[in-house]
């Protein structure tokens, strides 16, 4: 697997306000082509925050991002088109099977999904016994692995991924782990959130507690 | 346009599942008007008189039980960031639910419609009228409540909400849907009523998915 439309991914300046609290602010960082990014720092700090302004469902208070040389922002649905994004949220229907839940995704991403590619999907991360399983009957650990399928059930040159490790088991987590080196080894980019341990070899770590702003600055605002 | 198909069959295949809101739905219609012949008394003129007016304002009502589930399942389960993330027009998928809405709660009514109908005593010349009427109005309902839907999307009680909002844009709809029934059972052309109730569609048609488009962005955010 390899991907035609990759280049590196860059953030300059980047700002978030969320209600009236800047969350952080002059943050910047450059993904190159097999590059990973690891976003550290406490609960409040913006992770999360920062992982929906990269996918573009949130907008920046300030800075810009951009795919090679062009800006991200104009072009929503191309941008859309090259990246995965995982949530907290797993959006697993509870009516339809494992299988109708990954394959919606699949084709809402690329119409042109082949079924190979669906049930390669699940085996990666051991879920063909379950393909005919509804997704009312998973536990928390399995709708996360559904979830994580559909990584590799379209494929997208950049992960952003907001804790993927919630709800796994050891075993699911160091498939993760090989997933997301074969990932990096074919050229893709992976942006993750964590706070448990997740081997990501020659990740560039991001302490989102340094783009905090200063407390004057917080009180700048309501002045 | 393949996507949109992907949209309108997974929302069937959900509501066939779940079964509940559809059958709720034209449920709700069939009892509210047979309430009306015990609440008005068996005459048949007036309730030939008032037909067209209880089977549409019934309509309308039943249509907008279910809006608040139409986007709502999606906003909960994180399914709807994902939808917004799909490298195409999300007005395109926001289509394809309204469709699949219309299909699953605006049809079965339409399938219900001829038999209340005769139950109500409208005039036999009136039916076509009513049938056409529904066929062209339903889905102005529908659309016009995505907009609703989508506005309320995080609000407590949303399902009032969205009837204070929505109640007074589906107006022109009844006036010109109950006009045509009325004209046609008095023998008049009814023409220039379904033109403008062609035309409310055709209006709603582009613009409902936009607004609705900007209130599932401003929900995601």
């Amino acid at each position: 697997m390899s991907f035609s439309d990759i280049a590196a991914f860059r953030a300059e300046g980047l700002a978030c306000r969320r209600g009236d609290r800047l969350i952080f602010q002059g943050l910047g960082f450059s993904l190159a082509p097999s590059g990973a990014l690891l976003l550290l720092g406490r609960n409040g700090s913006g992770k999360s925050s920062l992982l929906r302004l990269l996918a573009g469902l949130l907008k920046p208070a300030a800075g810009t991002l951009f795919w090679g040389d062009e800006t991200v922002g104009a072009e929503r649905e191309a941008h859309a088109g090259r990246l995965h994004y995982l949530g907290h949220q797993d959006a697993v229907k509870p009516v339809l099977t494992v299988e109708e839940n990954l394959l919606f995704w699949a084709r809402l991403h690329d119409p042109a999904t082949p079924p190979e590619r669906i049930a390669t999907a699940l085996a990666a991360f051991n879920l063909t016994p379950l393909a005919q399983t509804p997704g009312k009957l998973l536990s928390a650990g399995q709708q996360r692995r559904l979830a994580l399928a559909r990584l590799l059930a379209a494929p997208a040159p950049l992960w952003l991924l907001d804790e993927p490790s919630v709800g796994l088991d050891q075993e699911s987590l160091a498939r993760l782990e090989t997933i997301l080196a074969e990932h990096r080894a074919a050229g893709g980019m992976v942006a993750l959130s964590t706070h448990a341990d997740i081997a990501l070899p020659g990740a560039e770590i991001l302490q989102l507690g340094d783009f905090a702003p200063s407390a004057e600055q917080v009180m700048g605002i309501w002045i | 346009m393949k996507r949109l198909f992907t949209v309108i069959q997974r929302d069937l295949r959900l509501a066939l599942r779940q079964g509940s809101d559809s059958l709720m739905v034209v449920g709700f219609f069939v009892l509210t008007v047979t309430l009306f012949p015990f609440g008005l008394g068996p005459e048949s003129n007036l309730l030939e008189r008032t037909a067209a007016g209880i089977l549409w304002v019934t309509a309308l009502l039943a249509s907008m039980l279910s809006l608040d589930r139409l986007f709502q399942g999606d906003y909960e389960d994180g399914s709807l960031e994902l939808l917004t993330l799909t490298p195409t027009a999300l007005e395109i998928l926001v289509i394809g639910k309204i469709a699949a809405h219309w299909l699953t709660t605006a049809l079965p009514m339409l399938l219900a419609a001829p038999v209340l109908a005769l139950l109500l005593h409208l005039n036999e010349d009136a039916f076509p009228a009513l049938m056409v009427t529904l066929l062209l109005g339903t889905p102005t309902l529908s659309l016009i409540g995505a907009m609703g839907a989508a506005l309320v999307l995080g609000a407590r009680r949303g399902g009032v909400l969205v009837s204070l909002l929505i109640l007074p844009l589906y107006v022109p709809v009844l006036i010109f849907a109950v006009g045509a029934v009325d004209a046609a059972a008095q023998g008049l052309p009814v023409r220039g009523h379904l033109l403008i109730l062609g035309g409310l569609l055709l209006a709603a048609l582009p613009l409902a998915p936009l607004a609705t488009v900007a209130a599932l962005r401003q929900a995601v955010e």
